[in-house]
């Protein structure tokens, strides 16, 4: 085999590779740009918190309906949306913050899920649950993820402009349209939507590390809104890909491998990027520097 | 004072958030084309009134009535320090919001509304910084930006919250030309300043607040020493 052939014949040779690449890709082209809005909205962890809400909601389905792709997919719909609804109330009604609230009530979903989840299930099905089956998509889980992947991709572009008005400026939105904007309650639906597609690919843990490493290493290339949901979907499918690959190789767990390789685009993005790296700051330094002190002065 | 030239009366109106009333018993009213400085103490509810005017906070008690449509007529200029600096929008896009009335989620922009946003950021004098990225211009250019986007909005009223912080002298004197010209076609201006030498050589109306009207009227009534006294004294007197 040549060194080229390493590089894509397991994807051609076993069809689990296959399905695993086109499921983790299709995944991370729609949790990369959702993440950057959450990077810009300040709310980084509340993917975390949200990915956690679906467990309970995941569990139930399984206790009502066994391992259903779709039972599973819509408790963790209803459960997800559920916190997110409550969070957003309780920090509107009470000086809580949001985050605040957001942790409160993930902690508990997260409680409630495990419990759940090893009522009837082995430690065998929990850790599925927490850490996805990516080497074992089956059609319908392929179909779940990539039909979400489109929605959430077409639902965003259709809400773009005003999401990010809101998020730059809220109150100037609100006297622009002389009301708050729907566009963040839509938001939220395509984030569980999309944690909720992919739990099944690399589970509710490692989900949320597809959606914001890459778009925290994308605000290190791209000075726009949209151009960084565009590294950040790339860089997502680059760290499916070569995680895969590198899983396939080295005998380690798909998921792991896939979030430490965007954990390793994350660190050179810092190290490297064009705006605001290291690299490119010492550099700007050294010049300014220069210009200040001209050698031989 | 005809009530047919009034764009905004308050009567009795009383402001607050959920602990605390900030601003009691204000009546009064905003003439059509006239051009206000709101002035006070820290704390004297300044902000919270144009938050009342703007309609972001409704009204504990008493009743604002406005002689214009809120929506299309109304542009707000909220204060530089709730913005995130570190945003990734290009100066061009964040003065193209200010057409959201004509564009909305997801209307195109025409020729002219290019033409239009070429105009006002001519107009505060950064044509060459539009495809900047906000984070790398100073608080006084981004300030510039600010009101080419009011520009665009092309509003009946202006409301405008410290326009004027953190800005250095010429970028003040050009903006505050704006908002002189802007007077001049016949719009109507509430600002809330800190200049009192400002406010006196440039503002023909002053609103005087302290928890509550201390005067309103014209400036040079208005900003006398002891109205000024009388503010300091009503605003401390809260957290003696």
């Amino acid at each position: 085999m040549t060194g080229l052939e390493l590089l894509y014949s397991p994807f051609i040779e076993y069809a689990f590779m296959k399905r695993a690449l086109a499921g983790s890709v299709a995944l991370a082209f729609a949790a990369g740009p959702l993440g950057v809005v959450l990077v810009l909205r300040r709310l980084s962890l509340m993917g975390d918190a949200l990915s956690h809400a679906i467990l309970p909601g995941v569990a139930v389905g399984f206790l009502v309906a066994g391992l259903s792709l779709w039972a599973m997919a819509l408790g963790g719909l209803v459960t997800g949306l559920l916190v997110a609804g409550l969070a957003g109330f309780v920090s509107r009604v009470t000086p809580l913050r949001e985050d605040a609230s957001f942790a409160a009530f993930y902690l508990m979903s997260l409680g409630l899920g495990v419990l759940l989840v090893s009522l009837r299930g082995s430690n065998m099905d929990l850790l599925h649950v927490l850490f996805g089956t990516v080497l074992g998509l089956d059609d319908a889980a392929l179909l779940l993820v990539s039909m979400v992947a489109s929605v959430a991709l077409a639902t965003l572009a259709l809400i773009l402009r005003p999401l990010v008005a809101e998020c730059f400026d809220p109150g100037f939105l609100r006297s622009q349209q002389g009301r708050g904007s729907m566009s963040h309650m839509v938001f939220l639906v395509l984030l569980v939507m999309t944690l909720v597609a992919g739990f099944q690919v690399l589970g509710t843990l490692m989900v949320v590390g597809i959606m914001m490493l890459p778009a925290a290493s994308a605000r290190f290339w791209s000075g726009t809104v949209v151009g960084q949901m565009i590294v950040a979907s790339v860089l997502g499918a680059l760290a499916s890909y070569l995680g895969l690959l590198f899983s396939f190789y080295a005998n380690v767990p798909a998921s792991a491998a896939i979030i430490l390789l965007a954990g390793l685009f994350y660190f050179l993005s810092i190290v490297l990027g064009r705006t605001g790296g290291l690299w490119q700051a010492a550099r700007q330094m050294r010049a300014r520097r220069r210009q200040l002190h001209p050698a031989g002065s | 004072m005809s009530l047919t030239n009034a764009l905004i009366h308050l009567d009795q109106v009383s402001l607050g958030w959920r602990d605390r009333v900030a601003l009691k018993d204000v009546s009064g009213t905003f003439e059509k084309g006239s051009l206000t400085a709101v002035v006070g103490p820290n704390g004297a509810g300044k902000s919270t009134l144009l938050k009342g005017l703007v309609g972001t906070l409704a009204p504990l008690a008493g009743r604002i009535r406005l002689g214009f449509d809120r929506v299309a007529d109304m542009a707000w200029l909220p204060q530089a320090g709730e913005l995130d600096r570190s945003f990734p929008l290009t100066v061009y896009d964040l003065v193209a919001m200010g057409a959201w009335r004509r564009t909305g989620w997801w209307k195109g922009f025409s020729q002219s509304e290019h033409a239009r946003i070429h105009q006002a950021l001519a107009a505060v004098g950064l044509d060459d910084f539009s495809r900047r990225i906000i984070g790398t211009l100073s608080g006084g250019q981004l300030q510039r930006a600010l009101f080419a986007r009011l520009m665009l909005q092309d509003a009946q009223l202006l409301v405008l919250d410290e326009p004027f912080a953190a800005v250095d002298s010429a970028t003040t004197e050009d903006l505050l030309q704006l908002l002189q010209q802007w007077h001049n076609e016949g719009r109507t201006v509430i600002a809330v300043l800190h200049d009192l030498d400002m406010v006196r050589s440039c503002f023909p109306n002053t609103l005087l607040l302290a928890g509550q009207v201390v005067a309103w009227g014209q400036t040079e009534q208005v900003l006398t020493p002891e109205n000024l006294h009388l503010a300091r004294h009503l605003c401390a007197g809260d957290y003696l």
